[in-house]
């Protein structure tokens, strides 16, 4: 692999099989790293992830090993809910802000082995975590690098994963961790994903990603498992409402204007923020939230139509903003046109009337179109097979 | 054990704590004092340093405010001056020498002694300016309500009513170096390092330093307040900890000696209390800590008690002393080149030029003690014979640079330092090697230790712009509350620094009661 100043992006370990796959040569970047957007054609991508299996390349992920006696303290300090209740061999999805309360990442947290852990994250924070841990007896290593991973996402991902060898793969629960042989190595595989669906998140050293690579699509062959690149996981992410650093917030230290971030209320993620557990970071800011109200409201909306809201306003029923689309898509297989939006408080009330300025082209005829929106509670995509164990056979 | 409860403690008898807690105590608090040290005053402090001689940590009082020492009524309280209006004499080693007084200066030619007059009564509309806005909590710049608009107008105001010409040269220096302004003014060399010095001293800048101009208002703050040069106390610095200490008494404050803070004590995010080393603690909902910010927030309180972003701000206060302090216990009155015996018991200043305080400066910067290092001495057995044997007498210098992380450590270089001290000592001051009875250095870690100052710096904290006035000590803690909720800093580390004023321990007492009638 060449370094960063050899070249402009890097290769992932799994490049080889990537590259042969990648037919349409659509590529984009993800944290320095080339990624495909699309391998042939980005329907058949999504529909692999809702019908059969997808298998999406996640080595560029930023990850950071966490570890040294005050580990669990620290990510207890440094994150929004309570690490405790992580036990070893789980996985726990998790925010962390700055001192104002304002959402800095997402992520997922892996307690792979009692004091041990692995921080998965959207954007860098290396500097973050170590100023974090002043005063701390912590030991992190930044191993984006050194860590492969491919998401195996889908109905029929079990049982490709099994035909691969992993034996008792239906077994694991949902965000549970086990550990595999494979290739002479270690394969750990852990219930977890961006798609909503059933779906396994597959780690290891760089040295074996050839051979899993190839071992996993010839296994899987039966089970229409198909490489998938970022616009399907996209699709799917949004099918399921989940939110991505950079699309549907702005992370806290990038954000340049005063007030332009988000709290973790402000992105529906009320649930991850545990404020009998002890100090963290932003405490004292979210509290004074609490107290006070939120300033924004985010929601799933249904659009009418069939138009993607992308990058709309909300309208209210005179016409004013309250808001405006972060991510929206027509979803395939919820059949439903969903729009990820934040509104001003108190706009996003269940029987509010909504509207999304839509504007969209016809062979260069652009039209604007007033789209009624409804907010959806609860899940869209929520499939039984995402929760169910034993996985189903397929 | 948790004994009975206070409305407020104070940590820290230093003389800002001692002046928070007097001030409280007049306002109807149950205030409890409580120092590590055996005596009050922090670095306001004198000891036998070699028998029958007394030394005194700060040797020279130059920004007393003037409303605390009358609120607290401290010359009621024993405060008694033995020298003021002290001359400041410059001197280069080689017979040359320049003596300041007021607004006037000796020993330069015409012009500098009219651009002299000028700098220095420019120098009082300046510090005027600054001195009201240093006796006020400043005002919040992101989160403004109407009482810091208010606050904004005020310092807009005072900065306007200086007029056109003077406000801008106020904007254009107060970030620029001493060395550049200094030169513009000025031809004689003597002069121009005697103002320079006035700016370095205790930080860890030269003359050349961007905004080192701050540092010199800051020296010369109680100028726009009329007050003359500065004073030597009857009876030491130490006798002004204790009018400090029987003013916060009479007040109705409580001081408990030797009760060393280990912890301040939360619940739910705000102030509970505090444990002493020996495991007792008291409780209260006001605590007010005159110890420095890192050793506040870093040892006190904790850093998993806090916010990530706000311990990387209390990290990087630059708080590193360069400072030392020597004491010499001489055989007889040492004769300076160059000085009239009218002057021996001025504030002496010994460097020559700008560049040679440069040139010093420079060794800090690497770890390194100055080589040849600049000093302010002050021989207070002049005005204070009590203070050594009969005959005999007490040299008390400031010296830099000597950082508080040398190189090597300073166990193995502390005896090569005094000497170095000495043998600087001996090229002004020829024969004075031969009249050292006893000699005391203490470095910047022996301040630490001694004066529970972590970093060992005399200010807490760097005197610098972006650790001035509405960023001191860091954002989140410049108006004395502190993200925990009943915690208050009033000390040199607060706004608007160290130097003996008493004005932080005022202005956090103030604040904190403005603040708890408010809820």
């Amino acid at each position: 692999m060449k370094p960063h100043d050899e070249t402009l992006l890097l290769d992932t370990p799994f490049a080889a099989g990537v590259r042969r796959a990648c037919q349409l040569q659509d590529w984009g970047h993800w944290k320095g790293y080339a990624t495909p957007n699309a391998y042939e054609d980005v329907e058949q991508e999504y529909f692999a992830l809702r019908n059969a299996a997808g298998v999406f390349d996640l080595s560029p992920m930023t990850k950071y090993r966490i570890g040294g006696p005050d580990a669990g303290a620290f990510l207890n300090r440094l994150l929004t809910r309570d690490v405790g209740k992580i036990g070893p061999g789980r996985v726990g999805y998790c925010v962390w802000c700055d001192d104002a309360g304002m959402v800095l990442d997402d992520g997922t947290l892996f307690h792979l082995s009692e004091g041990d852990y692995r921080l998965c994250a959207q954007e860098r924070c290396l500097d973050w975590l170590h100023w974090s841990a002043l005063g701390f007896d912590v030991d992190i290593q930044d191993e984006t690098a050194a860590v492969a991973a491919l998401a195996v996402q889908g109905p029929t991902s079990c049982a490709a994963l099994r035909a691969l060898g992993l034996d008792g793969m239906q077994d694991l629960k949902p965000f549970a961790l086990r550990s595999f042989a494979f290739d002479g190595g270690e394969l750990l595989a852990s219930r977890t994903g961006f798609t909503g669906d059933l779906g396994y998140e597959l780690w290891t050293a760089p040295d074996h990603a050839q051979a899993l690579w190839d071992a996993l699509f010839k296994a899987g062959r039966d089970y229409l498992i198909r490489p998938i690149g970022m616009a399907a996981l996209d699709l799917a992410r949004i099918e399921a409402g989940f939110i991505q650093a950079g699309e549907d917030f702005v992370p806290a230290d990038q954000v340049l204007r005063p007030g332009r971030g988000r709290s973790p209320f402000e992105l529906g993620l009320d649930w991850l923020v545990d404020f009998g557990k002890g100090p963290f970071t932003g405490r004292s800011a979210l509290l004074r939230e609490r107290q006070r109200g939120s300033r924004f409201r985010f929601v799933k909306l249904d659009v009418q139509g069939d138009k993607p809201a992308a990058d709309s306003f909300i309208l209210n029923k005179s016409g004013k903003v309250v808001g405006h689309v972060t991510s929206a898509a027509w979803c395939p297989s919820a059949k439903r046109n969903l729009a990820l939006a934040s509104l001003q408080m108190p706009w996003g009330r269940p029987d509010d009337a909504l509207y999304a300025e839509i504007y969209y082209s016809r062979e260069l005829h652009w039209t604007r179109l007033k789209a009624r929106c409804k907010v959806i509670e609860g899940p869209l995509w929520d499939p039984p097979r995402r929760r169910q164990t034993p996985a189903p056979d397929f | 054990m948790t004994e009975a409860a206070y409305d407020a403690i104070v940590i820290g008898a230093g003389h800002n704590g001692l002046t928070c807690a007097g001030y409280l105590a007049r306002s109807g608090c149950k205030v409890l004092v409580l120092e590590a040290n055996d005596h009050p005053g922090g670095l306001a402090a004198t000891w036998e340093f070699a028998e029958g001689f007394r030394v005194s940590a700060a040797h020279l009082l130059h920004i007393l405010n003037p409303q605390v020492a009358k609120d607290l009524a401290l010359e009621l309280h024993g405060l008694k001056c033995a020298a003021a209006d002290l001359r400041t004499v410059a001197l280069d080693g080689a017979g040359g020498q320049v003596a300041i007084y007021g607004g006037k200066v000796e020993g330069v030619d015409a012009a500098d002694a009219v651009a002299y007059a000028e700098f220095h009564r420019q120098t009082q509309r300046f510090t005027k300016v600054l001195a009201g806005f240093c006796a006020r909590t400043p005002p919040r710049l992101a989160e403004r309500g109407w009482g810091d608009n208010l606050a904004l107008a005020r310092l807009g105001w005072d900065l306007r009513s200086l007029g056109k010409a003077d406000m801008r040269e106020l904007l254009r220096i107060a970030a620029i170096n001493i060395y550049d302004v200094a030169n513009d003014r000025f031809e004689n060399p003597l002069l121009k390092a005697a103002i320079g010095l006035d700016a370095v001293l205790g930080s860890h800048m030269g003359p050349r330093s961007p905004n080192s101009v701050y540092g010199y208002l800051h020296r010369h703050l109680n100028d726009g307040l009329g007050g003359g040069g500065p004073r030597v106390v009857q009876g030491g610095m130490g006798a002004l900890g204790e009018a400090f200490a029987t003013a916060a008494e009479a007040a109705g404050a409580e001081i408990r000696y030797g009760c060393r803070v280990v912890r301040i004590d939360l619940q739910d995010g705000r102030v509970a209390g505090v444990t002493l080393a020996d495991g007792n603690g008291f409780t209260a909902n006001l605590v007010l800590s005159n110890a420095n910010l890192k050793t506040t927030f870093l040892d006190l309180v904790g850093p998993a008690n806090l916010d990530a972003g706000f311990v990387r701000r209390v990290h990087n206060f630059r708080a590193q002393g360069v400072t030392a302090k020597l004491h010499l216990a001489l055989d007889g009155l040492p004769e300076f080149r160059g000085l009239a015996s009218t002057d021996a018991g001025a504030r002496l200043l010994l460097t020559p030029s700008m560049d040679d305080i440069e040139l010093a400066f420079n060794h800090a910067k690497y770890g390194e003690c100055s080589p040849s290092p600049i000093m302010e001495v002050s021989i207070p057995t002049l005005h204070d014979p009590a203070l050594a044997p009969v005959g005999k007498h007490v040299l008390s210098a400031v010296v830099q640079y000597a950082p508080h992380r040398l190189r090597g450590g300073w166990e193995a270089s502390r005896a090569a330092f005094l000497q170095t001290c000495v043998d600087r000592l001996e090229t002004f001051a020829p024969g004075i090697g031969g009249m050292v009875l006893a000699s005391e250095l203490l470095a910047p870690p022996d301040l630490e230790k001694q004066f529970n100052l972590r970093g060992g710096h005399w200010h807490h904290g760097e005197i610098a712009l972006d650790q001035a006035l509405f960023m001191r000590p860091v954002p989140g803690a410049h108006r004395y509350a502190t993200p925990v909720s009943g915690l208050y800093l009033c000390g040199a580390s607060a706004h608007p620094g160290g130097g003996l004023s008493g004005l932080a321990g005022r202005n956090a007492a103030l604040q904190a009661i403005r603040e708890q009638e408010a809820k």
